[in-house]
């Protein structure tokens, strides 16, 4: 759609864009237009969302019928950002910026005077500093510097990584990796001449240099102190502590969606964000997942930016106007689970059926732990199944001293639904199991009998 | 199959779920229908007419499973009884249940013909003479409990078809025949 103009972004099955290496949003508008005045080849992109990251400039076509396209502009290409003009006219017209870049593939590169309208009611003033914020901040320099160190597989060339090798000042890394750091600001801090290097990130800017050393000596002074430990006694609690690092780093989110970046968008990109999120729990846990415990593990992911578990239902009944491949779902009893479009009820009834109609389970029936090990999910999770299928006249209960258990439902009628034509054919295999055990267990009572 | 006494118990009876009291309505009124069908056969068989709740009754629990009724399930099915006039709560506390395998108006048509049969149609009978006397071994009325016997009586007195007078002892009631 963008022609040769600009590239195409991923997006995630749920329409939120697939950030790069360190790539944190920053902002996020809605219903912004995107053209050029002077170029009339260039795409007129209409109503479109607009996220503003630490490396890229989004536009995501707001389309709720077909899959949403989108384009990037790389910060790095802009080479300039005009401030807004004030004037009368400006004061009607839908507020709009304009800023320069040099776009094309290579060859056909020139340079493009782009305009956004924001159409939305946005603070444009805030947008702006936003922007220029990021753009200032170079914060994809960081990114390749950090992609090509971490896999060696750089992610866009063309600039020189002056630091060669040096672990310099990272961008801000919020998720689980943001606790890390803001531990070292922490020590940071007692250095009072640094201090005000954090406060204002401006400043930081123009002290990056005694920064990158100090992030050296801390860096040096973990390692230190981890090898001087590790010839220590406590070796083990190193290795604890370096897995822990790993392990935190790995499931953090590194862009978590907040208030502050996406503000009124909050919830549908929060919602998005956890669709994207949950595929791979939901997966491990058999297609259906607690609320509580995806809750859980959000958060753990998104470090220090927690959510309420009041935005978590909110962004988890978002789903149903989103095209995507996850569901809220509310047993009978109350209990919410998270369970992907694919999974369906009527499988793990067939599966629970078999489970019942085992020899073993016909005389003794099963319990939530049973149904837990043999569907391989959490025992609370196999108890509403178990409640659902009891529901469906599949199942029966027996409540004993010995406990809940649940038996096929021999207490039907047979129905023309085959699962009772089913059961009816299992009645006879019962009568001769029960008989055939009561010999086993009552010895006594054969002579009786 | 598994008996008591003469009973034959039915397959349902070392099914553990038959004991519990089902929360799924279908499932729930299918395991009443059933449970109303058990006791009311095994009351007819073995000749009883009043279930205590809070009593041993065999039917109850069944030892080879280790399960019997909660105090809600025998309500449960009592109730049911209740309901479609196949028993009666015999006191407000309903901790007695009187089991009418038949019911009163049949009662009082097996009486009728029992008269008929022995050609008592004129004569004069005690109450206790109906329940264990000589002419009734071996029917249906043999061994009848009082207390339906009596509403059988009261249902024919109300008829017409006989008068219920107090006997000479006080313990004991006469019954004139007037078929």
């Amino acid at each position: 759609m963008a022609g040769n103009w600009l590239p195409a972004a991923q997006l995630t099955g749920s329409g939120r864009p697939v950030l790069q290496q360190g790539e944190v949003e920053c902002s996020l508008l809605s219903s912004v237009d995107l053209f050029s005045e002077e170029n009339p080849s260039f795409p007129h992109l209409k109503s479109g969302l607009v996220i503003l990251t630490t490396h890229r400039l989004l536009w995501v076509q707001e389309s709720t019928t077909s899959s949403p396209t989108a384009i990037f502009i790389p910060l790095s290409s802009i080479t300039h950002i005009f401030s807004v003009k004030k004037s009368i006219k400006s004061m009607f017209a839908s507020p709009r910026f304009r800023f320069q870049a040099s776009l094309g593939e290579k060859g056909t590169k020139g340079m493009v005077m782009i305009t956004l309208i924001l159409r939305g009611k946005a603070d444009i003033d805030s947008f702006l500093e936003k922007f220029w914020e990021a753009w200032r901040k170079r914060g994809w320099e960081d990114g390749v510097k950090y992609g090509s160190e971490a896999s060696g597989s750089g992610l866009v060339s063309g600039h020189g990584s002056g630091g060669d090798g040096v672990l310099g000042v990272r961008m801000p890394v919020v998720g689980v990796a943001g606790i890390l750091r803001k531990e070292q600001e922490m020590w940071e801090n007692t250095d009072k001449s640094l201090q005000e290097a954090f406060q204002d990130l401006n400043a930081l800017m123009s002290k990056a240099k005694e920064m990158v050393m100090l992030a050296e000596k801390m860096r040096a002074k973990l390692l230190s102190g981890s090898t001087s430990q590790a010839t220590g006694t406590n070796d083990e609690e190193i290795g604890t502590k370096e897995e822990m690092q790993e392990l935190l780093l790995s499931v953090g989110i590194v862009s978590p969606v907040t208030k502050e970046s996406a503000g009124a968008l909050y919830h549908q990109q929060l919602s998005r964000q956890l669709a994207d999120f949950a595929k791979i729990p939901l997966e491990r846990a058999g297609g259906m997942i607690n609320l509580i415990d995806i809750y859980c593990l959000f958060n753990r992911a998104r470090g220090t930016e927690l959510i309420s578990p009041d935005d978590l239902l909110r962004a988890c009944s978002l789903w149903e106007k989103f095209d995507v491949p996850v569901m809220l779902r509310k047993f009978d009893s109350g209990v919410m689970v998270i369970q992907s479009k694919s999974h369906s009820d009527n499988e793990v009834f067939t599966r629970i059926r078999s489970m019942v109609t085992t020899p073993d389970a016909l005389r003794a029936g099963i319990t939530a732990s049973d149904a837990a090990m043999s569907l391989g999910i959490a025992p609370a999770m196999a108890k509403e199944h178990l409640l659902a299928a009891e529901g469906k006249g599949l199942l029966c209960r027996d409540v004993s001293p010995e406990g809940f258990r649940f038996f096929v439902n021999l207490l039907q009628e047979v129905d023309a639904d085959d699962i009772f034509l089913l059961i009816a054919a299992e009645l006879k295999i019962m009568e001769s199991i029960i008989h055939g055990s009561k010999l086993s267990l009552l010895p006594g009572e054969i002579e009786e009998a | 199959m598994q008996k008591m006494g003469e009973f034959n118990l039915p397959n349902f009876f070392n099914y553990p779920p038959y004991f519990t009291l089902q929360p799924v309505r279908e499932t729930r009124e299918k395991q009443i229908q059933l449970w109303k069908e058990l006791i009311i056969d095994f009351c007819r068989t073995q000749k009883i007419f009043v279930i205590g709740l809070e009593e041993d009754f065999p039917l109850f629990s069944n030892p080879a499973i280790e399960r019997s009724l909660s105090h809600e399930a025998r309500m449960a099915f009592l109730s049911a009884l209740v309901y479609d006039g196949r028993a009666e709560w015999m006191d407000k506390g309903h901790r007695k249940c009187l089991v009418l395998w038949h019911r009163i108006q049949d009662w009082a048509d097996l009486i009728v013909n029992f008269v008929k049969e022995y050609g008592l149609e004129d004569s004069v009978m005690t109450v206790e003479e109906i329940r264990s006397g000589t002419e009734s071994r071996g029917t249906e009325l043999q061994g009848m409990d009082r207390t339906v016997l009596m509403r059988a009586l009261k249902l024919l007195e109300h008829k017409g078809k006989l008068a219920i007078f107090k006997g000479s002892s006080a313990d004991d009631e006469g019954v004139k025949f007037s078929l």
